[in-house]
């Protein structure tokens, strides 16, 4: 891929398997291949949206670029250097300019913090030797960021909605002030009303702080209005990466083009003939040969089932993983 | 309206909880046409699962919760008021119900087979072999490959929107009259929804059910109803013919939830900010004086909104809604 404007995240085959359980004794183990093979990059300031089904491995590619989980393969590079194999030691400076947001903001803050001792609680760790009266500060502005009370710090999550919560749980994010931020499904608990303002507020900060973010979530409209580039990813394999607005009009990936039709528009004059996929996604542990797709896919052709199709530069900036790039598909609207 | 399968009157619900009591649900109600979908539509907390689980008698007994109002299924008498007994003969076989989490609705440690078969077994007094026939037959009526051998599986073999099939396959096992579907597609992947939401309409078509679709999320509103509720804080705040609610809402809490929705047409709206609604959604045990949705509103006049709660208005004959300022606000 070209490296244009400096990545502050850039990520080249990356692989992460999964062990299973021995059928047998001594039998051989089952592997989940949970993300395989990827590569992207994230711009410095740029928002990646990375959309994908339940078990398309889409928080395990979050996961894995922030060394929460070890990668089975591949390299990670932040801010050009290749943090794949840094020591726990050595990860730590690092650690501190990347951040995660939480799907669940009932179950990401420990209730029985208060929310100042959570918010602090990277300062703790990164900064220890600050003074108490200066993490209050820190913490006091944390919250003004994200839109809350200083004076909330005293109270305990449980007085707070979830719209409330999540504003705290990117607080915690924000308070290093990191150059990098994985958010996890960051609006999916929430209500829509409230989910709105949760946007609203990923929005402003990542301009108002030159955030880059690597968006994740399963729902494209949310991704679309907050991403600059979209990838969209099936059973551990990146299918499709575009502008967000080249992908949504010009799809190039039939899985791509499933996900948008399948998506309901809040319009009753609108309800258009989608196009159903069959069945499921199949198993991760055993998946179709050939792409991943085929076995849900209309316009598959026996030879799909032949060669894995490589991730190919349709149109500058425009990724797709379709032997079939001549095929003309349905975009939103 | 003709043909009404079900009439709801006045329905509330309190709760007694250590805070004190909490009203969950206030003065509800609405009629359900044989073959028509109602939408229930609402947030967290707004009562919609409430209403549906009263309508139900799934509610726990008095005095941790009580009910009032009518709740009339035609041809019955009104179910609030029926010994427990003969609710039973009802439920599942007159007006069933679909739940969100299909994987915990289900028995994880009997045979989805069944479970098909306990509603016909127990309403219908089918015997075990012609049950299991049927059983069979609505595997394949909701879809799923080789049925024959699925009644064998447990739920845990299978995928989520399979294991929401199994769950339609019981609801309609003895025919019912009424389907209550209580977000039966917020735990499903957006290509799984799609199916889920065909086969619920194709079904309806087929059957003639009335069914009361319970959801937050407006575009599969847009997606299934003929009308819609919509509840804030435990009250009906808004009812209209679904096109009519998606073009022409009158009540401010609707336009905001429908502009707070992240929409993909037109793409030229794709990443300019969202209408989101300011603050949150009041706690029931403390609702605010008036109207409740007063405090988050841009149209917010002390007097009428703060003085006494709004009336449920007509604006048209088939168009309801609770707002103290509609005919000030431009359609």
């Amino acid at each position: 891929m070209a490296t244009t404007p400096s990545p502050i995240l850039s990520v080249h085959a990356l692989r992460k398997e999964f062990a299973l359980r021995r059928r047998l004794p001594l039998g051989p183990r089952d592997t989940v291949k949970a993300v395989d093979d990827i590569s992207f990059f994230v711009v410095e300031g740029e928002v990646l949206g990375l959309v994908g089904e339940s078990g398309s491995g889409k928080t395990t590619v979050g996961r894995t670029v922030l060394r929460l989980m070890e990668p089975t393969g591949g390299t990670i590079r932040f801010r050009g250097r290749d943090i794949t194999h840094l020591s726990r030691h050595a990860l730590r400076p690092v650690r501190s300019d990347m951040q995660l947001v939480f799907q669940d903001p009932f179950a990401s803050l420990n209730p029985r913090m208060t929310i100042g001792r959570i918010v602090e609680t990277p300062l703790l760790v990164h900064r220890p030797k600050l003074a108490a009266a200066e993490r209050r500060e820190l913490v006091a502005d944390a919250l003004r960021l994200v839109g809350l009370a200083p004076e909330f710090a005293a109270r305990y999550p449980h007085e707070f909605s979830g719209g409330q919560r999540q504003r705290v749980g990117i607080a915690r994010a924000l308070i290093l002030r990191p150059g990098f931020l994985v958010a996890d499904e960051p609006v999916s608990a929430l209500d829509v009303s409230i989910q709105a303002q949760v946007v609203n507020l990923l929005r402003e900060l990542r301009a108002e702080l030159g955030l880059s973010i690597l968006f994740i979530a399963h729902d494209l409209a949310v991704v679309g209005h907050i991403s600059d580039r979209v990838a969209v990813m099936y059973l551990g394999k990146l299918v499709e990466l575009a502008p967000t607005r080249t992908l949504f009009r010009t799809p190039r990936h039939p899985y791509t083009e499933a996900l948008l039709s399948a998506a309901p528009e809040p319009d009753p004059d609108r309800r258009r003939a989608r196009i159903v996929l069959a069945g499921d996604p199949p198993s991760a542990v055993n998946p179709p040969s050939g792409c991943r797709f085929r076995t849900r896919c209309r316009y598959a052709e026996p030879a799909c089932a032949e060669a894995i199709p490589p991730l190919n530069e349709v149109a500058p900036g425009h990724f797709s993983a379709c032997r079939r790039p001549e095929l003309v598909l349905q975009g939103a609207g | 309206m003709t043909d009404t399968m079900l009439e709801v009157t006045g329905l509330s619900v309190r709760f007694r909880t250590d805070a004190g009591t909490v009203p969950a649900v206030n003065e509800v109600s609405f009629t359900l046409a044989r073959g028509e979908t109602l939408a229930l539509v609402g947030e967290s907390g707004s009562g919609k699962s409430v209403t549906s689980l009263a309508v139900m008698r799934l509610l726990p007994p008095p005095p941790g919760c009580d009910v009032r109002g009518q709740v009339r299924l035609a041809g019955t008498q009104e179910l609030l008021a029926l010994p427990e007994p003969v609710m039973r003969e009802i439920r599942g076989s007159r007006i069933a119900m679909v739940f969100q989490e299909p994987m915990t609705s289900l028995n994880p440690v009997l045979p989805i087979g069944e479970q098909i078969a306990e509603p016909l077994r127990y309403h219908r007094g089918i015997p075990r072999a012609a049950a299991s026939k049927e059983a069979t037959r609505l595997l394949e009526r909701v879809g799923i490959p080789e049925p024959g051998k699925r009644l064998a599986s447990y739920p845990h073999q299978l995928s989520g929107g399979m294991r929401q099939r199994v769950m339609i396959a019981i609801a309609l096992a003895c025919d019912p009259d009424v389907l209550i579907a209580d977000e039966p597609t917020t735990a499903l992947d957006v290509t799984v929804q799609a199916q889920i939401l065909e086969l619920l309409k194709d079904l309806q078509a087929r059957t003639g059910m009335a069914m009361l679709f319970i959801t937050h999320n407006l575009g599969v509103v847009a997606e299934v109803a003929d009308r819609v509720m919509v509840m804030y804080a435990g009250r009906v705040v808004e009812q209209a013919p679904a096109r009519t609610l998606f073009h022409a809402p009158r009540m401010p809490y609707t336009r905001g939830l429908l502009q707070s929705v992240p929409r993909m047409v037109p793409l030229e709206a794709l990443g300019a900010p969202l209408a989101a609604i300011p603050g949150n959604v009041p706690d029931p045990a403390n609702l605010p004086y008036g109207c409740a949705f007063a405090p988050r509103c841009a149209h917010m006049r002390p007097d009428p909104c703060e003085a006494a709660l709004p009336a449920l208005d007509p604006v048209a004959p088939d168009h309801l809604v609770r707002c103290a300022r509609w005919q000030d606000l431009a359609a």
